[in-house]
């Protein structure tokens, strides 16, 4: 298994370095993330979807899509690409300490 | 005992297979079927992109709902207004109800176009799409007189019904346009909110390649905010832009909007179900096959094939009181047309993503995995025969079980390695 140094946290990564294990998630792993994917800090917009992604999964199992995002009236989509350029999915997930979205096939 | 009532919502493909395995596996004196769906024509959905490249017309691949059902089902042509789970019941568009003691959702996903701001603007004027049989009839006659530029075909959103139709009908549209000489004059490019050709990375990386031998341009992690259609150009999120001449869209899709009026799905209007035993989450009595689903696995028709016979025994499971048979996978099965009379067969499942091999028999095959061959196309031509005939009554086909097969399949070496060192 894969291991990443996060600030003075180690952490278990997969392959595209998404967190395996969300046990080990902590804010300050999730602010050295987000560095790396470009985001040099977290502000009070991107707390809320991070705390909004979690809730999410703990409740239904699954990472929220951008549809869900917008449609639960936490963030509208434009406000997810500034928040998260490139791609909000994947890099909101990734910083959240989550899984990878599932592309359905 | 009273007569009980098993009613399914909508007559295509999952709702009509399980209307067959169902009256075989509940006795007539105890149990009646209902069939709900609001017309009577059934679309042999995979003929859909035939039509535009004028291999196929819309009254090739049409057939009457009614002459799939079997005896002893009865089928009503009525447009449902929602479902009424607390009653359990569903209630029609004029006010009557109808109760069940068991439901089955078939109402399967559809495209979207009203979801993208200025899509509507364009439609079947410069935007088409190839998803319903009279787009992809306004297609080919766009197509026909079209005077050469852009063509670019469009992902909104996933996930969408056959996710490689998109792909196949690139594809084709090179193989037409060389056939007639007209390839140089006309410039292909693939959009798609995907980082690659496909969400998995083996098969996305064997597809992608073959765009790209076929001089499609792709643009990948591409997410429209909103088509300016005087303009004629898809405008994303993160402020690209991509001018187009002729839009080939696959709208956002989504289930019905009856399930939203009942209260009953996600955000894309799809019932949430367990993804092994094909029940509902919430309510005991209800089941779901298909694209009406909320599943990971792809939305199309091999994998509501697949889950109709466990989907039929959690059903009896269910009447009997006894605990359901987690056994669905997640298999899916599809011919990806390449153009040339040739075929890309995919076979995978919620854990094993497509992968090269041999396909149903190790070795001796006959059809290659991943893999562009005539025997593959042919596969695909037999197909239609196979749907109205085999699959649509719930009868197997030969060696496809529904379960996923490893034997045959083989990870490629370098794949292995990279996942490995890292």
């Amino acid at each position: 298994m894969p291991q990443k140094l996060f600030g003075t946290a180690t952490v278990d990564v997969d392959a595209e370095g998404f967190m395996t294990d969300f046990t080990q998630w902590t804010r300050e792993v999730a602010t050295a993330i987000a560095k790396e994917e470009g985001i040099a800090e977290l502000n009070p917009a991107h707390w809320k979807v991070i705390e909004f992604m979690h809730k999410e999964f703990k409740e239904n199992g699954q990472v929220p899509s951008i549809r869900k995002l917008n449609k639960s009236g936490v963030i509208t989509t434009k406000e997810l690409y500034e928040l998260f350029p490139g791609g909000p999915a994947k890099k909101a997930a990734k910083i959240a300490g989550m899984k990878k979205p599932e592309g359905c096939v | 005992m009273p007569m009980r009532k098993l009613v399914i919502l909508g007559a295509g493909t999952g709702g009509t297979i399980m209307a067959n395995l169902l009256r075989k596996r509940l006795r007539r004196a105890d149990w009646a079927i209902t069939v709900i769906d609001r017309d009577n024509e059934h679309f042999y959905q995979p003929g859909f992109l035939f039509i535009p490249f004028g291999f196929y017309t819309k009254k090739d691949i049409v057939k009457p709902r009614s002459k799939f059902l079997p005896r002893g089902v009865e089928f009503i042509v009525a447009e449902i207004d929602r479902i009424n789970p607390a009653a359990n019941e569903v209630v029609f568009q004029d006010g009557s109800t109808l109760s069940y003691d068991f439901l089955i959702v078939a109402t399967g996903a559809d495209i979207v176009p009203s979801e993208t701001p200025g899509m509507l603007d364009g439609w079947r004027d410069t935007i088409f799409d190839f998803y319903t049989p009279d787009g992809a009839a306004a297609l080919a006659e766009k197509l026909k007189n079209f005077p050469g530029g852009t063509i670019v075909i469009h992902v909104n959103e996933t996930p969408i019904k056959c996710p490689v139709a998109p792909l196949e009908f690139a594809f084709f549209c090179d193989w037409c346009l060389v056939r007639h000489h007209r390839r140089d004059k006309i410039e292909l490019v693939f959009v798609t909110p995907l980082p690659g050709a496909f969400t998995k990375p083996v098969a996305s990386k064997a597809l992608g390649r073959l765009l790209e031998e076929k001089r499609v341009r792709m643009v990948t992690d591409f997410n429209a905010e909103r088509i300016d259609a005087a303009a004629r150009k898809l405008i994303g999120y993160d402020g690209r832009e991509v001018p187009y001449d002729l839009l080939v869209t696959v709208p956002t899709n989504m289930g019905s909007e009856m399930i939203e009026r009942s209260g009953m799905g996600n955000e894309f209007r799809y019932l949430p179900t367990d993804p092994n035993t094909l029940r509902s989450k919430k309510y005991e009595n209800i089941f779901a096959i298909g694209d009406a689903t909320d599943l990971p696995s792809s939305k199309a028709g091999s994998v509501a094939h697949f889950q109709s016979e466990i989907l039929a025994e959690n059903v009896v499971r269910a009447i009997e009181g006894k605990p359901l048979e987690p056994a669905f996978d997640g298999h899916s099965n599809c011919f990806i047309e390449a153009g040339l009379g040739k075929a890309i067969l995919l076979d995978f499942n919620y854990e094993v993503e497509p992968l090269p091999g041999r396909f149903p028999f190790p070795v001796l095959g006959p059809m290659p995995l991943l893999k562009p061959s005539r025997i593959n196309h042919w596969g695909k031509l037999a197909f239609r025969w196979i749907y109205w005939h085999l699959l649509l009554r719930g009868r197997p086909i030969p060696f496809v079980p529904s379960r996923m097969k490893m034997a045959g399949k083989k990870r490629p070496a370098e794949d292995t390695a990279s996942s490995e060192a890292k």
